[in-house]
Formats: C-alpha cells, structure tokens, sequence
C-alpha cells in the first residue's frame, strides 16, 4: 500500500514538472517502437510532414496555414486571426515542455488539419524537427 | 477611512463602462488557458449565461475546431462564466451557437465601422478583436486603443 502511495506521487509529481523537448520526444518514440521494432525519429521526416497539405479543411489546409512556413516566426490563428508564438524550440523556449499539454494540441489539430488522430511515429518526428529546427 | 467609501463606489461603477471590461480578479486559470489560446479570452459580459451554457455544452465542435476541456475546468468555466454573464435583455439575440459578434449590442457598438474592415486580411474576423483594440486583452475597448486610424473618429 506505501509503496503505491509513494508511487503515485512519484508520478504526479513527475507529470506536473516541465519536461524538456528531448523527454517529450522519447515518450513518443517509445510508444511507436511498440508498432515499428527499432523506430528512430527523424527531423527531415517531420519537416515534410509540417509542409505536407491534406487539404480536408479548406481554411486549413496545411500545419503552416497557421504556423507559417517558418516555424521560427510567429504565426497566425488562419479563422480567428490569433497571434501564434512560434513553435520552434529555438525561438520559443516554452515550446514541447508540458507533454499533456503537448498531447492535447495533437489532438485538436490533427484532427482539424488531417482528420484523424496522428500516430506516435508522426509525433516523434515533429517533436524532432521542432526542437532542431535553427 | 473616510475617502475609501467614494473610492469603493468608484471602483464598482467602473466595470459598467460599455469600453472598459477587465477580466474579473476571480477568473480561473483555466479559462485564460483553455479560451484564450485560439482567440482573445473574451469577457463573459458579451454574452447572455444561457449562452455560455450552450457554447460550453457543444465544445467538442466548437466553429469546426475541438475545444474540449476536461471535466474539472469545464465546471469551473461554465460556472464563471454564468456568474459574469451580461444581461440578456441590453446583448439581444447571438443565435445559435451564440456569437457575441452577432448579439444586437455588438453589432450597434459596430455600426460605424465600414464592411471592407471586417474582410480585411489583417482582422480575418470581426471575432478578432485585438486586430482592432490593442488593449484586448486587457479589457480595453476605449476609442483611443483603436489601432486602425480610419476607425478613430
Ligand atoms: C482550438 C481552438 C479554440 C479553442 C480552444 C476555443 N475556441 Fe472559441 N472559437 C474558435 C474558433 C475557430 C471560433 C470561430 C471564430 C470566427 O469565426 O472568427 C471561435 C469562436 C468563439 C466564440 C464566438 C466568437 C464570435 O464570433 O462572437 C465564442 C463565444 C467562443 N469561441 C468561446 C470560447 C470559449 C468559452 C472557449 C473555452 C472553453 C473557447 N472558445 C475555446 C476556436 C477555439
Ligand atoms: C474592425 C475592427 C474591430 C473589430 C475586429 C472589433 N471592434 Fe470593437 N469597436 C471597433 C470600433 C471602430 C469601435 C467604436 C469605437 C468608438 O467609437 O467608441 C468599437 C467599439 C467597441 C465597443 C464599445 C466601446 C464603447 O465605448 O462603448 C466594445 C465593447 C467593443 N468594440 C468590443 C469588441 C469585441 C469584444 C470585439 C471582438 C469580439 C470587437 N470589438 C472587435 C472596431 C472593432
């Protein structure tokens, strides 16, 4: 029963501290080596993937609909017309530090821009190139 | 002692001002985090409590965007916003779901500002509207934080 205690606060305490883009990262390469033995993720793949247009959402066609091509710049809401810090690491330090906050924004926006939950391997590459990107 | 007394009146009369409407001290944290990421955290005097009710009922196909909270922060929304909801009478009918754009007074408030604004690609959305008042965020609706010049008259 202690240990389970000890335990549980270890993991709360583990969710609510910021993690580093590099935690976020493994996180999500893990969860898609279960599917693909082996799975590294890749930068260049998740740079393709932030250009690639799905065009389902016609206002949204495409992640840089309101990221803008340069995920160094700022961005801007393509409905709303909202202000967007940029999501690189290198020009946005707050960025891919809160893995459910992380998770949540994953979910909305894929589904929006793709229309369908995007998989762990498609996750571990955009963190990689967000966290890369100069 | 005596001059806190106008002081207290003061500060009571002031949140009725049509171009003034800060955030309540009060507001959760999680409705600036939650309703302020995708569009200015709008003040809940815009809209009616019935139309909270309905706008935080349907989050989960928000404007074609899933804004779903969980079930903690949702309460805790829906409960602040209910409590500092205008009234319902002076923001006419927002239709459905609500917009506080489309409510009677927003659109009285509004009825200066010519229609090429509102297709401007710099506002995209007459919901946009720190496009147009640099104090948004901050509650701030005064003439003088008009950012477009054409729109100070
Ligand atoms: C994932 C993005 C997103 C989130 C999160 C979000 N909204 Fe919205 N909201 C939108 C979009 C898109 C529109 C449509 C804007 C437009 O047409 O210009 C909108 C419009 C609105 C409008 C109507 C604006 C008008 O035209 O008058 C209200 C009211 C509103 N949202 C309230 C909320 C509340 C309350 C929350 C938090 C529970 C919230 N929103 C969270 C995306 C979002
Ligand atoms: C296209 C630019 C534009 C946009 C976008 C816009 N407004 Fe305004 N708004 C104006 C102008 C111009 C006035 C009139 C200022 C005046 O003459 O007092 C005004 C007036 C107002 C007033 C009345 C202030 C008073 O003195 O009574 C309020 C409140 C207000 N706006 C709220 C909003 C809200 C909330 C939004 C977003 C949902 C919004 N506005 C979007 C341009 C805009």
């Amino acid at each position: 029963m202690k240990t389970i205690a000890t335990l549980s606060l270890l993991l709360i305490s583990m969710a609510a501290q910021a993690e580093t883009p590099q935690q976020i990262r493994q996180i999500y390469v893990t969860e898609a080596a279960i599917q693909q033995a082996g799975f590294t993720a890749a930068a260049k793949r998740g740079e393709a993937f932030y250009h690639q247009r799905f065009g389902i959402n016609d206002k949204m066609p495409v992640c840089t609909s309101c990221h803008t091509d340069d995920p160094l710049k700022s961005g801007q809401h393509a409905v709303t017309g909202k202000a967007i810090k940029p999501l690189a690491v290198a020009a946005n330090g707050e960025r891919f530090s809160d893995p459910a906050k992380v998770e949540k924004w994953f979910g909305r926006n894929c589904k929006e821009v793709i229309g369908r939950a995007c998989t762990p391997a498609e996750k571990a590459d955009f963190v990689a190139y967000m966290s890369e990107v100069r | 002692m005596k001059f806190l007394i106008p002081l207290a009146f003061l500060a009571m009369a002031l949140p009725a001002l049509a171009d003034r409407m800060p955030l309540p001290a009060n507001t959760p944290a999680s409705f600036k985090a939650e309703c302020g990421s995708c569009h200015l955290a709008y003040p809940p005097a815009l809209l009616a409590a019935k139309d909270w009710k309905s706008t935080m009922a349907g989050l989960s196909d928000h404007f074609g965007s899933d804004a779903a909270v969980d079930a903690k922060s949702g309460q805790e929304i829906a409960a602040f916003l209910e409590r500092n909801a205008g009234n319902a009478a002076k923001l006419g009918n927002a239709g459905s779901p609500p917009r506080i754009t489309l409510s009677a007074r927003f659109v009285r408030k509004h009825d200066e500002v010519p229609a090429k604004f509102w297709r401007d690609p710099r506002i995209k959305s007459a919901a946009n509207c720190e496009a147009c008042h640099r104090d948004a965020t901050k509650g701030g609706f005064s003439e003088r934080d008009i950012i477009i010049p054409e729109l100070r008259h």
